[in-house]
């Protein structure tokens, strides 16, 4: 895996045309959101580029975030994996297995000591190592060792970026994500359950061109998660006009109507589904007519039910109001009752009533 | 505490809790109020206690031409302000989905653009009655923390509500979280401060009522 | 009107709020605009066509004032791209198709030629090489 070839002599030698590298630099530029004028600058900084060698840990994961990545039109997996990056470590996608996997990794590891990047998905058990091991060695353990290395650290979905779905209640495992482990390198959190597949390959073209992307609080970046589903809706017309579906399939749900009462997470979700969409741009979920999970923020799967709408108070208020009611009754009458023995005593002596009592507060 | 951890509290527990002393502070205070009871008439009754209470609960909603001419500041941005609240509380659509969960009851909304409209009208209105109460000789001297505190927490739902519903500033998780715990707020202070005026004006204009239309006064 | 030839059910245009935002003769006038510059000073502009919020059925509209003028060039480029002066000369259409003809980039540009057409000094050494390849292969048979 020789390092010393640019990207350009890489592609030239692999018979890939210049205006193959234009074409991707452009649709690149386009998929990133930036202006035309930068398609050159993309073009002349990755022509330039020394392939930096990836490698793609997976952990307690589900295999989704691969899956999204691999569904990546715009720059395909295959492009990615051959131009622009150097694959050198993924256990769905390599071809190699056992100890000569582990040997690849090493090596990539120590050839590029300091320049590798370092992808993780899934998040990592932190109750027992012995959880979830690769080759004999813990997650944590790997994760350490080769985040040493790294130049940074890419967190693919929620799960490596927050905990995902084995940090929810019970966490039987003790989940956790990257940044609760990793604190001396930079770390971009690119979560969603899974991530869009062309913010994914989007992070990390943007990433090569331009070096580490405005990130927000949570460490995403602001190019794709800068902006809540909620802001960028097309049903947002029907939450303003006050128009709401009361229930799946019911006339509100057949004309597109607001799934606020449905509980979408929309306004309190960070992500690029409302635009970037899904599927090459075909739809996203609330197209689809089912409320936004919220799943790019972080303890999703806990955060109050999918179908509760985010204004309403999780616990059975109206049952507390009836025992407090009911609570109030006996305290109330205990009180009532003092207060009035004390009023007939202050009658019976003939007690005055003063300024102060009049000025009493309550 | 993330931002949805804290959202997610105020949704839960914290929302409990406020329920809990809100209507057992109501009860409390109500009945109070209801087992001191008045001194006995014991004259002859010359009219109906029941008829004039009745009657001066719906009257004294509607001020006499007296009152325009003493406090006409008072009662136009007082009636705005209150109006206001109402709208705001009671016919924005995700405000009724936290009623529907806890009676079970349902009514349509309005437009959310026009609540946020109201809004900033009630805003408005309430700013300038607090301007009023300080630059009022008579109001200042009359006012004490416990009506600045009333002002404030009244003020600051419909401020946190704005913030939260343009996002400004924090995250929307953590604005509408802070405008969740200052309704809670609001609730927990209910019973003990004057704001309990909501439920002890029935039986204020009650009594009046009643003790005048026994007399057979008008009252 | 995807590119496999199923009929996209445009449900947005159907509903009665789909909002019309009017791009059509904006876009139109910075075209004109652009077009303007090109003639006076040279100077070429490139629009980016996913980058602006068309309502749906706007596209459609724009491509269909825009048409299709002289030349037509089809690119075999990592997937199919398409290239057509529109009947505005000096105002081309670029549409790039992955592998699975799905659009992935359209632009509207406005130059001599666009880029990509033409042909690339890199692309041309390698080709000179394999045709230098070629010959000396040739010449020993011959």
């Amino acid at each position: 895996m020789s390092k010393d070839k640019t990207l350009g002599e890489t592609l030239r030698e692999r018979g890939v045309s210049r205006r193959s590298f234009l074409k991707f630099c452009a649709t690149t530029a386009s998929m990133m959101a930036l202006p035309p004028a930068m398609i050159p600058v993309i073009a002349a900084t990755l022509e330039k580029v020394r392939r930096p060698s990836v490698i793609w840990l997976s952990f307690q994961e589900c295999t989704g975030c691969t899956e999204s990545i691999t569904r990546s039109h715009s720059a395909t997996i295959e492009d990615l994996i051959f131009d622009t990056i150097s694959l050198d470590y993924h256990h769905t996608l390599q071809a190699a297995a056992g100890s000569a996997a582990e040997h690849a990794r090493e090596e990539a590891m120590q050839e590029n000591h300091g320049n590798y990047i370092l992808v993780v998905d899934g998040s990592i058990p932190g109750d027992n190592n012995g959880y979830s091991t690769i080759a004999g060695i813990s997650n944590k353990d790997m994760l350490m060792d080769v985040a040493a290395g790294a130049a940074a650290i890419v967190a693919v979905g929620s799960c490596a970026a927050f905990g995902g779905i084995p940090k929810a209640d019970p966490n039987p495992t003790g989940a956790v994500s990257v940044s609760d482990l990793v604190k001396d390198k930079p770390i971009v959190n690119v979560p969603g359950c899974p991530p869009i597949p062309a913010v994914i390959t989007g992070v990390l073209v943007q990433f090569l061109t331009f070096g580490l992307p405005e990130l927000d609080q949570l460490g995403r970046p602001a190019a794709f998660y800068g902006q809540s589903i909620h802001d960028r809706c097309y049903r947002r017309p029907f939450y303003d006009k006050g128009l709401f579906a009361n229930s799946f399939d019911d006339e509100g749900a057949k004309k597109g109507w607001c799934l606020f009462k449905l509980g979408c997470k929309g306004p309190t979700t960070y992500n690029a589904c409302a635009v970037t969409k899904w599927n090459d741009g075909t739809s996203f979920p609330i197209e689809a007519g089912h409320p936004c999970l919220g799943c790019s923020e972080p303890d999703f799967w806990d955060a109050g039910s999918f179908y509760k709408a985010l204004s309403v108070p999780t616990e059975a208020i109206g049952k507390t109001a009836v025992y407090a009611g009911a609570a109030g009754l006996i305290a109330g009458a205990a009180l009532g009752a003092s207060l009035r023995a004390r009023k007939q005593s202050a009658v019976k002596n003939h007690e005055r009533v003063t300024i102060d009592d009049l000025d009493q507060e309550s | 505490m993330t931002d949805t951890e804290f959202l997610l509290w105020v949704r839960g527990p914290a929302f409990n809790i406020a329920t809990f002393i809100l209507c057992a502070g109501v009860v409390i205070r109500f009945l109070e109020i209801v087992l001191l009871g008045r001194k006995t008439d014991l004259a002859e009754a010359r009219g109906s206690a029941a008829a004039g209470g009745f009657r001066t609960m719906l009257m004294r909603t509607v001020p006499d031409a007296g009152s325009f001419q003493r406090s006409g500041f008072t009662l136009i941005s007082g009636y705005i302000f209150h109006i206001g609240l109402f709208i705001v509380i009671l016919l924005f659509v995700p405000h009724i989905l936290v009623f529907e969960t806890a009676t079970g009851l349902s009514w349509p909304g309005l437009p959310s653009n026009v609540i946020d409209a109201v809004n900033v009208v009630t805003m408005i209105a309430l700013l300038a009655v607090l301007v009023h109460r300080i630059k009022d000789p008579v109001m200042r001297m009359l006012s004490g923390f416990a009506d600045y505190l009333v002002w404030f927490v009244t003020f600051l739902p419909l401020l946190t509500g704005y913030l939260a519903f343009h996002r400004v500033g924090l995250s929307a998780s953590m604005l509408i979280g802070l405008h969740i715990l200052s309704v809670e707020l609001l609730m927990i202070l209910f019973p003990f401060t004057k704001l309990s005026h909501a439920f002890t004006l029935w039986l204020a204009r009650w009594y009046n009522g009643a003790i005048a239309g026994y007399k057979g006064v008008q009252s | 009107m995807t590119a496999d030839g199923m009929p996209a059910t445009d449900f947005a245009a159907s509903s009665p709020c789909a909002p019309p935002t009017g791009n059509l003769i904006p876009l139109l006038h910075e075209i004109r605009h652009a077009l303007t510059r090109w003639l006076e000073q040279r100077e070429e502009h490139v629009i980016d066509l996913r980058s602006i919020p068309l309502a749906p059925g706007e596209e459609d509209r724009l491509l269909e004032q825009l048409g299709a003028g002289e030349v037509q060039a089809r690119l075999s480029v990592l997937g199919p791209s398409d290239i057509i002066e529109t009947r505005y000369p000096g105002v081309w259409l670029t549409t790039h198709y992955n592998e699975d003809e799905n659009i992935i980039g359209r632009f509207i540009e406005v130059c001599e030629v666009p880029g990509i057409l033409k042909s690339q000094l890199e692309d041309s050494r390698a080709g000179l090489g394999r045709l230098e390849n070629d010959l000396s292969n040739a010449e020993t048979t011959a």
